[in-house]
């Protein structure tokens, strides 16, 4: 046979093997979603985590009352234990100053799930630059590049070193109270979770034979870096993130409990309210019920979901 | 002069230890002085058991290891010295397909991507349609259907991944293609329509290649010229059928004897050389020849303190053996076992290891075979393929694959030949 006619067969079997899948590529994120959609765990991790980002954009706008004004100021009395559980008025039963629990929850939702994003934010930005710089430093870098890897990953193992809240703690008490404050402590603690994380997934891809192949080709180290490895690398960083903003979340509500949150009332917060709770948990045990409540489901959807992530994404379960 | 000198290549990996700051404690010598040449057009096989070095030394050709000492002329050029920039651009010239076909291409790139990339990094092509037309004749080539382009590389079958593999190196037009162990994690049927495509290309293009394999019959059938290596160095290297029909050195020897011969009456009565003992750490290698720790004909007087050098011994034969000749017109003694005469009985072979354990110094073992010396008893240690003829031709082994392949295109991974 002619190489002509051989071409000739070739194209056809390989014509003919190719109707029977789609023209169009399945890339891998797209197979990763699919199994994602198939998954319970991610339809009802996923469902939670609507409602609670629509509670926070729409929260202010259907809140029946003033999450602040203290209206039924006369009706509730700390000091000798009386307080005002749910009532068709308010459906949440009243604070120790007289506010409306419900609104204040409704309104409230808005602070947690931007502490919660803005944290791991910090955290996942901060690390991918710091984990990225030393893996790529450590696959393509040379002698030099593994020097420097090493100094990056020390200053890291430093502050993993440090106990998170405590780590938390100093921060804000370096800065001051407020939601920022919070933010930052919170996204900080995430930075080295994430570093170790992206750095240690793009060494595995690094040694990848693709890696080598695309070496080969001439390919520049910094396209390899960003087109090669990091693509690669990126799995289980987002499962992290999803997972951490359940734990930044917690974590908030842990240091606004122990004071350090925002003290400014007027901006009601489930950690904070939490917080007031502990005060009159003997008389009103409620008051602490719903903001922990809120915390629990929220922080059990973004559990769920990355849990199914991590799933989706993980390539021994590809087949 | 040829397109591609190697000359006295070494590539040496250093071991590190240390808490704070390495320190080099010893180097494996992965590849150890090897001088070869490759002609224009012409397939350069390189054959060898694993951990010989032949695919480190595959990889030191484009510099993707980094040579410690010699020099690999491509076309003139030194790119031993060329200094990195200068070397990515010249990573053009010089290509590689890789053994794993899945491994080698990116999970997450399209194939329209993959085969871009070499064309991106040296600026062929003024914009990504250009290309296209470009990555879809050279598709058409390697006998890929032009909607392979939005698919990803898990959507298809081995022999496909390794024809991707095929068409990014030939994207970039390149004048010599190292192809390291191309076909052996594909499927027997599938193998043979890898080396024709490869075999076609080179007719049509003019390709040079290096082809390393462990498979005989592969190299056997695809090369014009055959090194041989064992711990990082050439111990033969001759015209592929003269190495076949004739090999000098007592490695080659038993490796060329331990391919099975498919006639039973044959495979009982013929001769085969059994090597003693397991292959020496390229960390610590033993002085002199390499080979003489192993070799059935190693002498006390030369072998062990003299490193033999690649010498002509005619007929474009290089052969790294001190008594090569005496050796082929059988003046020479056996000094070990080589379990030729218990094979004729046709039972299992033991030969007592008793020499090549006295002659062994037992740093070059392993721990186990010191202290069980049972456990070095003669073990057929060449990593040759099951299927490889021993004295047919070239073109017999290759119908006997044909045989084969029409089960695989029935599947439609491609074609036949």
């Amino acid at each position: 046979m002619s190489v002509a006619t051989k071409t000739d067969k070739i194209q056809r079997l390989a014509e003919l093997a190719a109707t029977k899948e789609t023209s169009t590529g399945a890339s891998l994120w797209r197979e990763a979603f699919r199994r994602l959609k198939r998954s319970k765990m991610a339809i009802i991790g996923a469902v939670v985590i609507a409602l609670f980002v629509v509670l926070a954009i729409v929260g202010p706008y259907i809140a029946p009352y003033s999450p602040t004004a203290q209206t039924w100021r006369n009706e509730v009395f700390p000091n000798r234990g009386e307080f005002v559980n749910m009532r068709a008025e308010n459906w949440f039963g009243l604070d120790h100053l007289g506010r409306d629990m419900f609104s204040r929850m409704l309104v409230g939702a808005r602070q947690t799930l931007l502490v919660g994003v803005v944290a791991t934010l910090i955290g996942l930005v901060i690390g991918f630059v710091i984990g990225g710089l030393a893996g790529a430093f450590a696959t393509l870098g040379g002698d030099t590049g593994r020097r420097i890897d090493s100094v990056i990953m020390r200053f890291i193992d430093i502050m993993l070193a440090m106990p998170s809240l405590l780590l938390a703690v100093s921060i804000a008490a370096v800065m001051g109270q407020s939601l920022t404050t919070v933010m930052i402590a919170v996204g900080v603690v995430q930075i080295p979770v994430f570093a170790r994380l992206l750095r240690g997934s793009m060494l595995a891809q690094g040694s990848a034979e693709y890696v080598l192949a695309a070496r080969s080709l001439g390919v520049r180290k910094r396209r390899i870096v960003l087109s090669q490895i990091i693509p690669n690398s990126l799995s289980p960083v987002i499962v992290q993130a999803t997972l951490s903003l359940a734990t930044a979340i917690i974590e908030a509500a842990a240091l606004s409990y122990l004071g350090l949150g925002n003290p400014d009332p007027a901006i009601p917060e489930w950690g904070v309210m939490l917080t007031q709770a502990q005060r009159f948990f003997d008389n009103a045990p409620m008051m602490a019920v719903y903001p922990a409540v809120g915390i629990i489901i929220t922080a059990l959807g973004f559990t769920l979901l990355g849990e199914a992530m991590r799933e989706a994404l993980d390539p021994k379960l590809r087949g | 002069m040829s397109l591609l000198e190697l000359d006295g290549v070494k590539v040496h990996f250093p071991i590190k230890k240390g808490v704070f700051v390495d320190r080099t404690v010893g180097h494996v010598y992965a590849v150890d002085g090897v001088s070869l040449k490759v002609e224009a057009g012409e397939t350069y096989g390189l054959v060898g058991e694993s951990g010989c070095g032949k695919t480190t030394l595959g990889r030191s050709v484009l510099r993707l290891v980094d040579i410690t000492e010699g020099s690999v002329v491509l076309d003139g050029t030194d790119l031993a010295k060329l200094p990195g920039e200068e070397m990515r651009r010249f990573r053009r010239r010089l290509q590689m397909v890789f053994q794993d076909p899945l491994g080698s291409l990116n999970p997450r790139q399209n194939i329209e991507s993959i085969l871009s990339e070499g064309m991106v990094a040296h600026g062929i092509g003024k914009d990504q349609e250009e290309r296209r037309e470009k990555i879809k004749s050279i598709l058409d080539k390697v006998g890929l259907p032009s909607n392979a382009l939005a698919r990803y590389p898990h959507e298809f079958s081995g022999g496909q991944r390794q024809r991707i593999g095929i068409a990014r190196a030939l994207v970039l037009e390149p004048d010599v293609i190292i192809c390291d162990e191309p076909v052996s994690a594909l499927d027997v049927s599938v193998q043979a329509q890898v080396i024709n495509l490869l075999d076609d290309l080179q007719e049509e293009l003019g390709l040079t290649y290096v082809v390393i394999a462990h498979d005989l019959a592969v190299v056997r059938h695809i090369s014009d010229t055959i090194g041989v290596m064992y711990l990082g160095s050439l111990v033969e290297e001759a015209p592929s059928d003269a190495l076949y029909a004739e090999p000098k050195h007592p490695y080659t020897k038993a490796l060329m004897s331990a391919v099975p011969v498919p006639d039973p009456e044959v495979e009982d009565k013929r001769e085969r050389i059994l090597l003693t003992g397991d292959l020496p750490s390229p960390a610590n290698p033993p002085s002199g020849c390499r080979f003489h720790t192993r070799c059935p004909w190693a002498q006390a007087s030369r072998c062990a303190t003299e490193r033999p050098e690649l010498r002509e011994i005619g007929g474009g034969h290089r052969v790294a053996c001190h008594f090569a000749e005496e050796i082929a017109s059988g003046a020479l003694e056996l000094t070990r076992p080589t379990g030729i005469e218990a094979v004729t009985a046709g039972e299992d072979v033991v030969v007592e290891p008793t020499v090549a354990e006295a002659e062994v110094p037992s740093v070059l073992l392993p721990a186990d075979s010191t202290t069980k010396p049972d456990a070095a008893a003669v073990k057929e240690k060449m990593p040759t393929a099951a299927d490889a003829p021993g004295d047919r031709t070239a073109d017999a082994a290759a119908k006997d694959s044909d045989a084969a392949a029409p089960e695989e295109s029935g599947k439609g991974s491609g074609g036949t030949v």
